[in-house]
């Protein structure tokens, strides 16, 4: 009998909640029972509550089982789980869960489905297409690729990355870099990391690409530092890549040279700016850069350079494979294309969900995430990261799409999206925004290094029933001050959350002063 | 973690190891920080003269990131994520937890060294919140009881 595959993933989540476990009380169980399998430690399908989620190979295709315990496994033996037997635990066919099913998985099509290190696996699911198909194509034709698909940074900024790249392109220098900002330091987002850990290549990929766009031959990925299993991954891949002349002196066998390597971050939240993250890789304290230059022209050591998200790079292979027109198809007005949204907070089902633009937080809390875990109202929700709005429910039916959020008084960013049930305090929250970017500030600006602690004393004084009303004018002043005073979205937008809490649950800022409540 | 006392000249060698890395500096404090679990104050005028920077060059980039620490590290460091994700799953009555459980706050190490107690925002787990991570290991979903156990596993016996 030959040997049978089990998947159980290798990502960070799963193995939080014991993966690596039931891995190995797979391995010990089959091997009391004399039966033959084969673990393949894949990434996750990005369901994370169903982690781990164990998937076996099956004529009827691969069925899963989830949440599995390492207890759990003598019992699915029993059941004949290698033979897709039924378990209280079975999922059925893993493709056919309705959360995956109904999802457009362009850039995350390949995630929890191969071998993350098997670049034959990558290959056989699709990968490198796109590669080979830039490297027969002039640099200004992958660039106009590129901006025919309309992908635009998912970072959070959402600038049309055909026209960054056309602008190193058309830069002339000795030296032209690639950097890829996967400094994923947003609360709620965790997309970078579940494709770093689930499918590298595709990033090795997108970045390569990038380099014959703009003509450059050096890339660096920048982790941060809170992500060691990514780190291992990537590093891992780029040794198989080096091997498998993915990367080096001749890519795929061309002429083409493309070098990369990771550099880790040191645990600085502003790191994830891209002009302080070129300051970090460049050895020096992570201070941003006021802009112009613009990075595009004097990024990395002052060279012309593309510092592209994560996820910019890895929706790129698709893009050249399918065509710009295959991924502009998806989307609404100048949003188009898929963003990867991560539901994440107190949610009963949550994961990653990887959707055409459009589709409004209603659907993605309620019909994905199947609301709060704790079984409670929701009440509020983050979207965006920390320096996103928080939006009450009457909000849930804004499409996702960058101008419907941006008119809102709120942004898409890096697709985070944070529920809160109704236990939540806003002005705790709005005091916490505050309190982060006073920690996270790089100094640089007065408004956010100053202002944020400001804020928390502001809003210390509100809590406290304080002179309530002078105190939010003086907020929403700092606030404004903070907006027009800062060079970087750190500064610029903590005010975005404390607004938002302010405008949206003003009920939270209503308190009697501690002298009254004391009587 | 085993890590090696602080050595100068098996300092100057690691540091070698990037002197021709453009911008090597980071990596060659995350290498220091791998041998020997901190940055010596010794090591300044070694990556000065390495990377050709001025000594307040090197201090300041140091003394800007988090994870540079300039003290020798606990055995084990136990981080507790308090961002927003966590925070809506309970992570403050998690970090209270903590601090109560370990007799630490936030940025203190135990008398004997064992354990180190720090605060972290986000560790990429925030579907399965609240998040710890407990040297390189991430763990999700970690309520009182379930941190009580983790302390128990990793840091060990005789701790809570």
């Amino acid at each position: 009998m030959s040997a049978i595959t089990v998947y159980v993933p290798g990502d960070a989540a799963a193995l939080s909640v014991g993966a690596d476990e039931v891995a190995d009380a797979i391995i010990a169980e089959a091997k009391r029972r004399g039966d033959e399998v084969r673990i393949v430690r894949n990434g996750t399908r990005g369901m994370l509550w169903l982690e781990p989620l164990v998937e076996v190979a099956t004529e009827k295709g691969r069925l899963g089982y989830g949440a599995v315990a390492p207890e759990d496994v003598p019992a699915l033996f029993e059941a004949g789980f290698l033979a897709g037997g039924d378990h209280p635990s079975a999922l059925g066919p893993v493709d056919a869960i309705p959360y995956l099913a109904r999802q457009t998985r362009l850039t995350f099509g390949r995630c929890g489905v191969i071998d993350p290190f098997d670049l034959d696996d990558y290959a056989a699911h699709g990968g490198l297409a796109g590669l080979d198909k830039a490297l027969a194509m002039e640099p200004r034709a992958i660039v106009d690729e590129v901006a025919e698909s309309g992908l635009r940074g998912r970072g959070g900024a959402g600038f049309p990355t055909g026209r960054k790249w056309l602008t190193v392109l058309e830069a002339e220098a000795d030296e032209k870099f690639i950097c890829c900002n996967a400094d994923e330091g947003d609360s709620g987002t965790f997309a970078d990391r579940i494709l770093m850990e689930g499918d590298p290549f595709v990033l090795i990929e997108g970045m390569i690409i990038a380099g014959l766009a703009v003509g450059a031959e050096h890339g660096l990925i920048y982790i941060r530092s809170e992500y060691p299993h990514a780190v291992r991954a990537m590093q891992r891949a780029i040794r198989v890549g080096y091997e498998r002349s993915l990367l080096g002196t001749s890519v795929r066998g061309s002429d083409k040279r493309f070098d990369l390597a990771v550099r880790v971050g040191g645990g600085a939240y502003i790191c994830g700016e891209e002009t302080s993250m070129l300051e970090s890789l460049e050895g020096k304290r992570g201070v941003i850069r006021a802009k112009p230059p613009l990075p595009a022209l004097k990024g990395l050591f002052g060279k012309p350079t593309v510092v592209n998200n994560l996820l910019s790079f890895a929706s790129v292979p698709v893009i050249l494979a399918e065509g710009g027109d295959f991924y502009r198809d998806f989307g609404l007005g100048r949003s188009r294309g898929t963003q990867a949204f991560q539901l994440a907070g107190n949610i009963a089902r949550g994961g990653l969900v990887e959707m055409a633009f459009g589709v409004t937080l209603r659907e993605l809390i309620e019909d994905f995430g199947g609301g709060t875990r704790s079984g409670r109202p929701v009440r509020a929700v983050q979207a965006g990261g920390p320096l996103g709005a928080y939006l009450p429910e009457s909000q849930f039916d804004l499409p996702m799409d960058y101008e419907a959020f941006a008119a809102a008084g709120a942004m898409v960013g890096h697709g985070g999206i944070v529920v809160f049930d109704d236990s939540v305090d806003m002005a705790k929250q709005a005091r916490f925004a505050m309190e982060f970017c006073a920690e996270e500030s790089c100094g640089k600006c007065t408004p956010c290094r100053i202002g944020a602690v400001r804020g928390v004393e502001v809003i210390d004084r509100i809590i406290a029933g304080e002179e309530r009303a002078k105190n939010l004018v003086v907020l929403d002043d700092l606030c404004e001050l903070m907006i027009d005073g800062s060079l970087c979205a750190m500064g610029g937008l903590t005010p975005m959350p404390v607004r938002s809490a302010v405008r949206h649950f003003p009920e939270d800022f209503d308190r009697p002063a501690a002298a009254q409540a004391a009587e | 973690m085993p890590y090696e006392a602080w050595d100068e000249s098996r300092a100057t060698a690691i540091v070698e190891g990037y002197r021709r890395e453009r911008g090597g500096l980071m990596p060659a404090l995350h290498g220091l920080m791998e041998h020997f679990g901190y940055v010596d104050e010794g090591a300044v005028p070694i990556l000065a003269l390495a990377f050709n920077l001025s000594r307040a060059e090197v201090h300041g980039t140091i003394t800007f990131y988090r994870d540079f620490r300039r003290e020798p590290p606990a055995r084990h460091t136990v981080r507790v994520c308090r961002a927003e994700a966590c925070q809506a799953v309970g992570a403050e009555d998690l970090a209270d937890h903590a601090c109560r459980s370990l007799a630490l706050d936030f940025g203190e190490t135990s008398e004997d060294g064992e354990v180190a107690l720090e605060q972290v925002f986000c560790l990429g787990n925030c579907a399965l919140s609240p998040a710890v991570m407990v040297d390189d290991r991430l763990y999700g979903k970690v309520d009182a009881d379930r941190f009580d156990r983790l302390m128990v596993s990793t840091v060990g016996e005789g701790r809570p």
